[in-house]
């Protein structure tokens, strides 16, 4: 390659770093140390694994809308898990349903979201050559690996995988003896666990190094994208809490295999005393939770940042608020980690600590509503643009307002003692932190798609993949809302056995089905459309959606390292769209002020004279090119 | 709050250099604060474990307090080489390190020899958590520290390469760090422990 552009442009061989020579196959896709090729490597991954996931929750929807329905037909995939009367095992229905939660919330939506985008947008909008460190990258993308080859032979076991909900609460989930789900399956789910938290963590460092060391030339904290800001926040969440879960899974393991009694106490199995004393099955929860809640923002941050910066190039409007946008998203970040017992309002907690963690819990919503009204205000009179991964962001909000506002009803520790463990708790999660952080993966894929295999997503299947997923998230998660107010429990196999479950919703619960299986066979349209653009997709122009971040600076296809010759200095804001008086609706950020007199404000004439001295400053070039 | 944000004057901003750490060093820092929350979720749940009762009350073995001490004295000779090499007294700089690395060794036998204690005094790994934590604060730390050796090990055979010296410390300024994090991470527990006893 080096050679190549030795005849084009001679200079560009001495800036080429010196040991460029052509990577094998197996270091440029498979043991890559390039942040692009790294998160490619998520990104399908994160398809594979959503695929699993979600087929997952159509089975058990199956047996929850048609309970008398004969699932032979499945045979040949689950095997013995459809029992001689051809219906679904209650054992594995409890394994499907755990599978589900913890497939989409850490393979899904958690490492194929963050891993993904924070991986590929990091270096190219802050203008480094690749991530602080390759090599940390590259464990990081293949502790996930092996953590998902676990995860995934815990699926082939005989006694099935894990069972005991995402939460996989002690003792259920630290007696093997206890339930068939709590086995071997078990064990894999944990050991597979700490691999990911490793995954996790090596990922988030290099994510929060990068984003502090290695900027580029004028890119300070107040021009970020604020997708980098979520991002960043989204690694120092994961920082914090991902150790957390790692001791108490380590204690976990340590019950359940070596004897101990962390969480164990004076149990009784079959009649006979177990030798455990003393443990704390609620120590598990607060520890668990711990995480648990931040990773809601964990998974929740980098949708919203994906979503602050689709509208704003979209709308052709700067972002409404930006520091608003930034000191809400750590308010949330904050606030994150001293709300978790509001998942515990049920567990014998002291009524005032409950009404504690309920004011920290409702404060939430000052922040959240916060950018909920940022992004409506940003959309207010622009000049929109609906690509999809516009209406995919759209959406997004849509489905972050309307969960949210269940959030309100769940924080109130009084009303949560009758919604707890309720369809009404799974309607809320899911459109709050499912579905809009699975929509600001879907419109991350669609708007960065043409960055990362310089080709174009077709439009006409992408508006009728949104409409489709969008009327049928709806159709799937607001009718639950009335099924949890009845007092439906969650991961309960049938209604059949109880007289208040009985005889009611019934065709409710199949209208949810037929609306889960719809959605369902919608994201086939986007995986036609994924695979079909890759090979032949319309080639994309350098910025095909005219935004001003300085990925789009990049060639169309960036080599290793990202820009040819020097890194791009930064001078402005990524916000420039529609300015009054400018010849474009948009000024990226590499455009100095000296460059458009006509449309700068009267403080913006004043950083003219600043320009040189971010010129003159260092590098900060990884590959050391020279000045 | 929000209208003060927005109303900061932005012709006051200074363009600054956005370069403030080498990165390496910074993962170095960023791994301590995993570590940091990784033993502070271990002691959290020992005080919320303490509290509901039904604890086993027993004497720290001695060993500990001695195997403290070696492990200080350890720091002071990691300290030590760093000095050396910021003067490129390069011999005093590879013994410090040997030095350090065998105080390592023998800091890890003497938590070895506190678990011997423990079993001895019929505390043990299964049973009541009170002495399970003793044994996982230990283990973990222990494992924490073999890391640490491994990366004392890499510093040891740069320095014999000679690709440490005045002007390029990076390497063992990052190995010091960590090893000083070892020492205070312990001393933490080991206050814990007694304390909390």
């Amino acid at each position: 390659m080096a050679t190549v552009e030795t005849n084009l442009a001679p200079h560009a061989h001495v800036e080429e770093h010196e040991h460029h020579e052509p990577d094998s196959f197996w270091r440029k896709y498979i043991f890559s140390e390039d942040h692009k090729t790294i998160a490619k490597q998520y990104l399908i991954s994160g398809i594979f694994w959503s695929i699993i996931g979600i087929s997952m929750s159509v089975i058990f929807r199956l047996q929850l809308g048609f309970p008398d329905m004969e699932l032979g037909f499945l045979k040949p995939i689950l095997r013995g898990w459809i029992n001689e009367s051809n219906k679904l095992d209650p054992n594995f229905y409890l394994a499907l349903v755990t599978m589900h939660g913890t497939i989409m919330v850490f393979f899904v939506l958690t490492a194929g979201l963050s891993g993904t985008f924070s991986n590929f947008l990091i270096p190219l909008q802050v203008g480094a050559r690749d991530m602080a460190s390759g090599f940390l990258n590259m464990l990081s993308y293949w502790f996930f690996f092996v953590a998902s080859v676990l995860m995934f032979a815990s699926l082939f076991l005989e006694t099935g995988p894990a069972g005991g909900g995402w939460v996989i609460y002690p003792p259920l989930s630290a007696l093997p003896q206890a339930h068939i789900s709590s086995e071997l399956g078990m064990t894999l789910w944990l050991a597979s666990m700490a691999l990911f938290i490793v995954s996790q963590l090596l990922g988030g460092i290099n994510y929060i190094t990068t984003v502090i060391n290695l900027r580029t030339r004028g890119m300070s904290f107040s021009k970020l994208p604020l997708t980098i800001w979520a991002f960043f926040l989204t690694a120092v969440l994961g920082l914090i809490s991902f150790p957390v879960l790692l001791s108490a899974a380590l204690l976990l393991i340590f019950d359940r295999s070596f004897g101990t009694s962390f969480y164990l106490s004076e149990i009784y199995i079959n009649g006979e005393a177990l030798p455990n004393v003393g443990g704390s099955p609620i120590l598990f929860q607060h520890l668990f939770w711990f995480l648990g809640h931040p990773e809601v923002y964990i998974v929740m941050l980098p949708a919203l940042g994906i979503t602050s910066e689709i509208i704003a190039t979209n709308a052709r409007k700067p972002i409404f608020g930006y520091r608003a946008m930034i000191a809400s998203m750590m308010g949330i970040a904050f606030l994150a980690f001293i709300v978790w017992a509001h998942h515990m309002f049920v567990t014998g907690m002291n009524p005032f600590l409950g009404s504690i963690f309920m004011f920290l819990t409702l404060i939430i919503a000052v922040p959240s509503a916060v950018k909920a009204f940022n992004y409506i205000t940003t959309l207010w009179r622009g000049n929109i643009r609906f690509t999809p991964g516009m209406l995919f962001s759209i959406g997004l909000v849509s489905f972050f307002i309307s969960g949210g506002v269940t959030g309100l009803i769940l924080g109130n520790s009084a009303l949560d003692i009758q919604l707890h463990d309720t369809y009404f708790v799974v309607a809320h999660f899911h459109l709050v932190m499912g579905a809009s952080s699975a929509f600001g993966l879907l419109a991350g894929v669609y708007h960065w798609f043409p960055k990362m295999f310089g080709r174009l997503m077709n439009e006409k299947l992408g508006y009728v993949h949104f409409w489709m997923t969008f009327i049928g998230i709806y159709c799937v998660f607001f009718p639950m809302h009335y099924i949890g107010i009845a007092g439906f429990p969650r991961r309960y196999y049938a209604f059949t056995s109880y007289d208040f479950t009985k005889n009611i919703f019934a065709d409710m619960n199949s209208f949810i089905s037929i609306a889960a299986i719809i959605t369902f066979s919608a994201q086939f349209l986007f995986l036609f459309n994924f695979v079909y653009s890759l090979f032949r997709g319309k080639r994309s122009p350098q910025n095909p959606w005219k935004s001003n971040t300085l990925e789009w600076t990049a060639p169309i296809n960036p080599g290793h390292g990202n820009w040819v010759g020097e890194i791009p200095a930064v001078y402005r804001w990524p916000y420039d769209y529609s300015k009054p008086g400018a010849k474009d609706d948009f000024i990226p950020q590499n455009v100095p002020y000296s460059q458009t007199p006509e449309s700068n404000l009267p403080h913006e004439n004043e950083l003219i004279g600043l320009e040189k001295e971010i010129e003159a400053q260092n590098l900060n070039d990884q590959f050391k090119q020279p000045h | 709050m929000k209208e003060e944000l927005e109303s900061i004057d932005y012709t006051l901003e200074e363009p600054d250099e956005t370069l403030s750490m080498n990165p390496k060093k910074f993962i170095m820092w960023l791994f301590i604060v995993s570590s940091v929350m990784f033993f502070a979720a271990f002691t959290s749940a020992y005080l919320v474990r303490r509290a509901e009762g039904n604890w086993l009350e027993y004497t720290i073995p001695a060993v500990f307090s001695y195997s403290t001490a070696v492990l200080l004295f350890s720091s002071l000779t990691i300290h030590l080489a760093y000095l050396a090499a910021k003067k490129d007294r390069f011999g005093l700089m590879r013994t410090a390190i040997s030095i350090t690395f065998v105080a390592g060794v023998i800091f890890l036998y003497m938590q070895f020899q506190g678990w011997v204690q423990l079993v001895d005094q019929k505390v043990f790994f299964v049973g009541n958590p009170a002495g399970s934590f003793m044994y996982i604060f230990t283990l973990f730390h222990g494992l924490h520290l073999i890391v640490g050796l491994i990366i004392l090990l890499f510093a040891l055979k740069a320095a014999f390469q000679l690709s440490i010296h005045a002007k390029s410390l990076n390497q063992l300024e990052i190995a010091a760090t960590y090893w000083h994090f070892l020492d205070v991470l312990w001393l933490y527990l080991f206050a814990f422990l007694i304390y909390f006893h």
